[in-house]
């Protein structure tokens, strides 16, 4: 990706074509000097009718009736045509609830032929006339809205109870939350947590700041993992053949199974995911000793076996390596989103933005090259990415080794026209120039060599001790997990296995497609398995045991760097549940043992460190989360050189050969998270789709296979098909598909309580599995010839990508005003371009505007609370969304109300494109309410909901709120949200438990929007105003800021001077959104320097 | 073309007018009545509970301080309901075999709560903190009325967001010295009972209440976000 030398302001009339990328613009209408020089999806840049539709409504869907005409659809071709019964009856808004919820379609497909027919006749007028709304029929509306909104009024408060304690608890006050150090382990890394628990119920996830690979900061799967905790679809109760029993019953078949074990344990094998619990560990061993031939298999979907077989190339031994990012001034990926997921991601991305942060004009930017195939958070934060297909990387990897001088006798493998000679040449310089002090990553959708060559290479720049280190594994017992779960299958078919337990995962969805797994497992006699949900392998298993939930039991586990954290529950198994190590005890014969037995017990039985008693170093440990001093020691491992004899193992696709890739899902993960409403709720970063997967693929291929954006089509590859919606993935790399796993789960019912509104679809569940197409041999790069078809039909997305537009920029018309297109929304420079002009992001504007009024300015003398929010750091994971709904109770409204612009979101994460639509650069902007001290919405609400508080907050008052929608039609920055439907799940009682008891659960008919979590403020107000002193700085943390894990938010009191984030605002990168419309927002950026590499402009 | 109505059908009219000027008046001020109204808002009604606990007889006879039961109004928004351990630290020594505390006695045994009836309830989206009012000086009787002289608990205010308000325009109408806010007797200053802070003898409520905004730092708070969030 070149910088544009003129780019500072990005004022710039727009990209020019030509010197964007050497391939031609595919896409059908050619995106020439009209297009935007900041865009957010492919219609925008193409500027489309439907975009342009979407544009000059100002809102998508919502500020019109519902099913109004007009609404944004994909295409002409998806609005147009429905199912028969639709077309025949489409019930008026108010009737949603009669709807027969048979007639709504899983998908709602179109003939796109007969639908273009259809959008072409005349008949399409009448049609919205039947639909809409006609006078009488509102004025009958009115009348009777009338009449029961007075009666609402009318009601006496019901009797409510106060229930307190028989004994209470000494350490528990009655309204005052306690925070619990435990920590959750993915992936067998364990990172530790601060969980709020009101009155005994955990309601919010932050980071344990103790905890090395947290600092408190999250990511979204921690924080949605509460939702989980509570979710009504879990299971419930032990069943045996699909009939419900009981966990004594199963304690007695596994002491007669267990007696009836032969030949040591000869028929027991045990399926766990990646662990690394040392208490756990205990356990296998013993009943290892008691069955010696009993077997231990591992197999997660999304694991680690490519780093763990890389480690092995490299030196001959599976290690962990353990990154210092903020060491390295140069970062070379190699298709790895460390900044999101795998170990230690969210402490990475920590050590990233501190090496991205600019003081005044002070600073120490890093450099990140990355080289990826679909884009990623990392690839957008990259100051050079690199479109690459995934299986061309290892000949990528290969030449900048050799460029570095590796010597490389096995060759570098075939060229490719995606990796230009010079671009390697000038990135190996920048490593070498920075010997020590640069870093090569490579991404777990990599083969093993990639990892060793990258190994190699951190071993060549001397970066081992420095920006590197390697510790023995974190993992219990780290092996190839495809190769353990082949071994088992192997035992099965070949009938040795007589009692397979399975403790977690889901192999029977997620398992290798080739292996056959669900076939194999029937062959056992005995199968059990604990998990979450009576998932997928539940169905196929003579035992299913409700597992224990993370915040319901005792365990422990490591850190990405070997850091012992302690978990510990914050409530009694709600549904029974039981935990992995009360599952192994049934069968070493400590079922009497309980999981606080098993965890403790083993710990006491190492020993507590020299000179202190176990009791206190129990409970400091478990006040801290995190046992001091147990980090794994750095290890010096040799690099063994042999395989860099090796010739290149993966030959890349050739020309236009098409290779599919697969990747985990950014929200859902590997599937395990598919019922987290919150989760599925979450736009993916860059495609901003919710709700499903996709073919994702560059628009460019697209066209070269004649597909458009939404088309339905059929992926095939070795024999096997699966059929799934196309979505055209700006940055992508040409002649490449990528899939999502972890959707299509068949035995997944999905979140409770979404609205189905008019034309909605009754399904919770969408997208298509994946795994159907993954093998053993090729987990990530699918080498089988790919076919992609046509199905002629189009699949609908619910993305956000262009939701919420703020400005109307892309609209060719004479008479908007000048302003509209002085929109600066994200200032960007290059750090020579900052240097020259620290400024840069002023927007004259602001200034001019500032004398404007008539009337003299507020004065706001007390605290006056001011967030600003810099972009150099913001890496779109998503963490603050998240930490935002649980927070602030906010509602799930499923796919349909997405796709209609409903999300409830209250924090956005806007991502924004700039240049040519091949290979442009990505920015996130996160939005949250700007609190404008003129804030447009106040003055027009008629009945006064929304008002201006002392300290510059912009309140809302939901008891207030009549939903006329005025404020949020007046909104320039489009941050409230209207409760269109009964949003918020009022009927399921598990889920009353994960809401905040400080926040109003808001109703039908209701306005709402960011507050500044004023629930926070208020609390550290009251707390600071009884100990007689006044709001510290960083004492109130918004829910943004805390999950933060690059420290991107800053909130605080702008009228001390010494306040952190009065400091942010005096940085020259400081810059206010729509600064011509002097609304005054207390939401600041601090704008983007990149940084890229001088050599490599132009 | 003759007159259509007879001249009478001017009286008619001016009485229907004031008529219905008179009766949108009586109406509104009838409504208004309906809702302060005990009818309405329970002021005054004793909630039957599962024990008869008497105020009149723990506070006003015995003299139990406020915090011995109500043990977080210091330190949290909710001031606290005692649990059956409380009850049960006298009543295991005193009135053993009282019928009446029987379902008390039930709670300790069987390890079951007791569930008493609120008296005080605010709606959903109202956030009221007792910890911070007490620190400023408002009084236990302020808003709960003569409780040491309830035999059994009854409403004392509206709860009405005007009720709220009237202090919120103007604590210093209502303050009163840190050391008498748990004083279930307490008088306002006057000419007969002044009141004594910092060794100045106050004799009026708004002298008293303004040196007391001054020293504990009370503002009058009207954000909507003070309660509502």
């Amino acid at each position: 990706m070149s910088s544009d030398p003129n780019s500072i302001h990005r004022k710039a009339a727009g990209p020019n074509p030509a010197d964007a990328a050497p391939t031609a613009p595919a896409a059908p209408s050619a995106a020439g000097k009209d297009a935007p020089r900041e865009w957010r999806s492919i219609e925008e840049y193409h500027n489309t009718p439907e975009f342009r539709a979407a544009l000059e409504g100002e809102f998508s869907a919502d500020a019109q009736l519902p099913d109004a005409p007009g609404r944004l659809t994909s295409s002409a071709a998806a609005q147009a045509p429905k199912p028969e019964a639709e077309e025949t009856w489409r019930p008026r808004p108010w009737e949603a609830w009669l709807r027969d919820a048979d007639l709504q379609q899983q998908m709602r497909l179109a003939d796109s032929s007969s639908a273009l027919e259809k959008a072409a006749a005349p008949s399409a007028a009448p049609q919205d006339a039947k639909d809409g709304i006609n006078r009488r029929d509102l004025l009958k509306l009115a009348a009777v809205g009338a009449a029961t909104a007075g009666l609402s009024a009318c009601t006496i408060l019901p009797t409510e109870h106060i229930v307190p304690y028989v004994r209470q608890p000494e350490e528990i006050i009655p309204g005052k939350p306690l925070f619990y150090a435990t920590a959750m382990t993915m992936q067998g890394v364990a990172t530790g947590l601060l969980v709020e628990s009101h009155m005994g119920r955990p309601t919010k996830i932050e980071g344990n700041p103790e905890h090395p690979g947290s600092l408190g900061g999250t990511d979204v799967f921690l924080q949605a993992s509460v939702l989980d905790l509570y979710d009504p679809n879990r299971s419930q109760t032990v069943l045996r053949d699909g009939r419900i029993s009981s966990w004594q019953d199963f304690v007695a078949e596994m002491g007669n199974q267990r007696a009836a074990l032969t030949a040591k344990g000869a028929g027991l094998r045990i399926l766990t995911q990646t662990t690394s619990s040392p208490s756990f560990g205990a356990q296998l061993r013993k009943l290892q000793t008691q069955f010696p031939n009993a077997k231990w298999h591992q197999y997660e979907p999304c694991g680690l076996d490519s780093a763990r077989e890389g480690s092995r190339l490299a030196f001959g031994r599976m290690v962990n390596a353990v990154y210092r990012v903020d060491q390295a001034n140069v970062i070379v990926s190699l298709e790895s989103d460390f900044l999101v997921s795998g170990p230690g991601h969210v402490r990475y991305t920590r050590e990233f933005a501190s090496r991205r942060s600019i003081e005044g004009t002070k600073q120490n930017l890093n450099r990140l090259y990355t080289a990826e195939s679909m884009p990623t958070s990392t690839g957008a934060m990259a100051d050079h990415r690199l479109r690459v297909r995934s299986s061309e990387i290892e000949g990528l990897a290969r030449q900048l080794a050799t460029a570095i001088g590796i010597a490389l006798p096995g060759g570098t493998g075939a060229e490719s026209a995606n990796v230009p000679e010079k671009w390697v040449q000038a990135v190996a310089r920048d490593l070498l120039k920075n010997r020590g002090a640069s870093l090569v990553i490579a991404g777990e959708g990599q083969p093993p060599i990639v990892h060793a060559l990258a190994h190699a290479m951190n071993d060549a720049l001397q970066n081992v001790g420095k920006t590197v280190y390697y510790t023995d594994p974190v993992e219990l017992s780290p092996v190839n997990q495809t190769e353990s779960l082949r071994e088992l299958v192997n035992d099965l078919n070949a009938g040795q296995v007589t009692l397979l337990m399975i403790l977690g995962g889901n192999p029977v969805y997620d398992a290798p497609v080739d292996l056959g797994f669900q076939a194999a497992l029937m062959k056992a006699p005995v199968r059990v398995h604990c998990g979450l949900y009576k998932d997928e392998t539940a169905e196929w298993c003579n035992w299913h045991i409700p597992a224990a939930h993370y915040l319901e039991s005792w365990g422990d586990g490591r850190a990405y760097d070997g850091t012992i954290g302690i978990q510990q529950p914050l409530i009694a198994p709600i549904y029974g549940g039981k935990t992995y190590q009360e599952m192994i005890a049934t069968l070493t014969g400590d079922e009497e043992l309980s999981n606080h037995d098993l965890v403790k017990g083993y710990w006491q039985a190492q020993g507590p460190p020299k000179g202190q008693k176990f009791e206190e170093f129990w409970e400091v440990t478990l006040y801290n989360g995190v046992m001091t001093n147990t980090a794994l020691p750095a290890i010096s491992v040799p690099l063994s050189h042999g395989f860099l004899q090796q010739a290149p193992t993966s030959s890349p696709a050739q020309g236009k050969e098409l290779e599919l890739t697969f990747r985990p899902d950014p929200t859902i993960f590997d599937g395990r998270f598919a019922n987290n409403g919150w989760l599925q709720e979450t736009s993916k970063p860059i495609t901003r789709i919710t709700w499903d997967n996709a073919v994702l693929m560059s628009p460019a291929t697209a066209a070269e296979h004649g597909l458009n954006h939404r088309d339905y089509v059929t992926l095939r590859c070795g024999g096997r098909e699966v059929s799934g919606g196309v979505f055209l993935a700006i940055g992508h790399v040409d002649h490449a598909v990528t899939v999502h796993l972890g959707y299509g789960r068949w035995r997944a019912p999905g979140p409770p309580h979404l609205i189905i509104g008019p034309g909605g679809t009754k399904d919770r569940q969408f997208g298509f599995n994946a795994y159907v197409l993954r093998t053993s041999t090729a987990p990530w790069i699918a080498g089988a010839p790919v076919q992609i078809e046509n199905t002629g039909k189009k699949y609908e997305f619910a993305a956000e990508e262009h939701q919420w537009l703020i400005d109307n920029k892309g609209v060719e018309s004479d008479d908007v005003s000048v302003n509209a297109f002085k929109r600066d929304l994200v200032q960007v420079a290059t750090l020579e371009e900052f240097k020259r002009d620290p400024n840069f992001a002023q927007v004259p504007e602001a200034q001019e505007t500032k004398s404007l009024s008539l009337y003299p300015n507020y004065q706001y003398t007390g605290y006056a609370w001011g967030m600003a929010i810099d972009l150099n750091k913001c890496v779109g994971c998503n963490a603050c969304v998240v930490a935002c709904t649980s927070e602030n109770n906010v509602a799930t409204v499923g796919k349909d109300q997405v796709d209609r612009g409903r999300v409830m979101h209250w924090i956005r994460i806007d991502t924004y494109f700039h240049g040519a639509v091949e290979a442009p650069e990505m920015y996130f902007e996160p939005l949250p309410c700007m609190q404008c001290e003129n804030a447009p919405c106040e003055y027009v609400c008629p009945v006064g909901a929304t008002t201006h508080s002392s300290e510059g907050l912009n309140d809302m008052t939901y008891n207030r709120c009549v939903g006329t929608r005025y404020c949020s039609n007046n909104c320039p920055y489009k941050v409230r949200r209207f409760n269109f439907y009964l949003y918020s799940d009022y009927t399921t009682p598990s889920l009353y438990g994960v809401r905040n008891p400080n926040v109003t659960v808001r109703s039908r008919g209701v306005m709402e929007k960011c507050t500044y979590c004023v629930q926070r403020i208020n609390a550290a107000k009251i707390r600071s105003a009884e100990e007689n002193r006044t709001v510290r700085d960083l004492e109130v943390l918004t829910a943004c800021q805390q999950a933060c894990p690059a420290g991107a938010i800053m909130f605080g009191n702008i009228n001390d001077k010494n306040a952190h984030v009065t400091r942010w605002k005096a940085q020259s990168r400081n810059y206010v959104l729509l600064a011509d419309l002097n609304t005054r927002p207390r939401t600041t950026y601090l704008a983007r320097v990149r940084n890229p590499n001088p050599e490599m402009a132009g | 073309m003759p007159q259509v109505f007879h001249r009478s059908a001017n009286l008619i009219a001016r009485v229907s007018i004031i008529a219905v000027v008179v009766l949108i008046g009586v109406l509104t001020y009838a409504l208004y009545q309906i809702e302060e109204s005990a009818w309405y808002t329970n002021i005054g009604e004793a909630r039957p509970q599962p024990v008869p606990f008497s105020h009149r007889h723990h506070v006003g006879e015995l003299g139990i301080d406020c915090r011995y039961c109500h043990t977080s109004v210091e330190k949290s928004a909710f001031a606290g309901l005692p649990p059956t351990e409380t009850c049960m630290s006298c009543h295991s020594q005193i009135w053993t075999n009282a019928a009446m505390l029987e379902p008390v006695r039930a709670s300790y045994r069987d390890n079951v709560s007791i569930s008493w009836v609120r008296v005080n309830a605010l709606p959903q989206f109202v956030y009221f903190d007792h910890s911070i009012h007490v620190r400023m000086g408002v009084g236990c009787t302020t808003c709960h009325g003569p409780i040491a002289s309830m035999p059994l608990t009854y409403r004392y205010g509206t709860l009405y967001m005007s009720w709220c308000l009237n202090c919120h325009r103007q604590p210093s109408k209502f303050l009163r010295p840190r050391s008498e806010v748990f004083d279930p007797y307490y008088q306002p200053p006057s000419a007969v009972h002044p009141v004594t802070y910092r060794e100045v003898k106050y004799t009026d409520q708004l002298a008293l209440g303004r040196q007391l905004m001054k020293d504990y730092k009370v503002y009058s708070l009207t954000d909507c976000d003070t309660c509502h969030r």
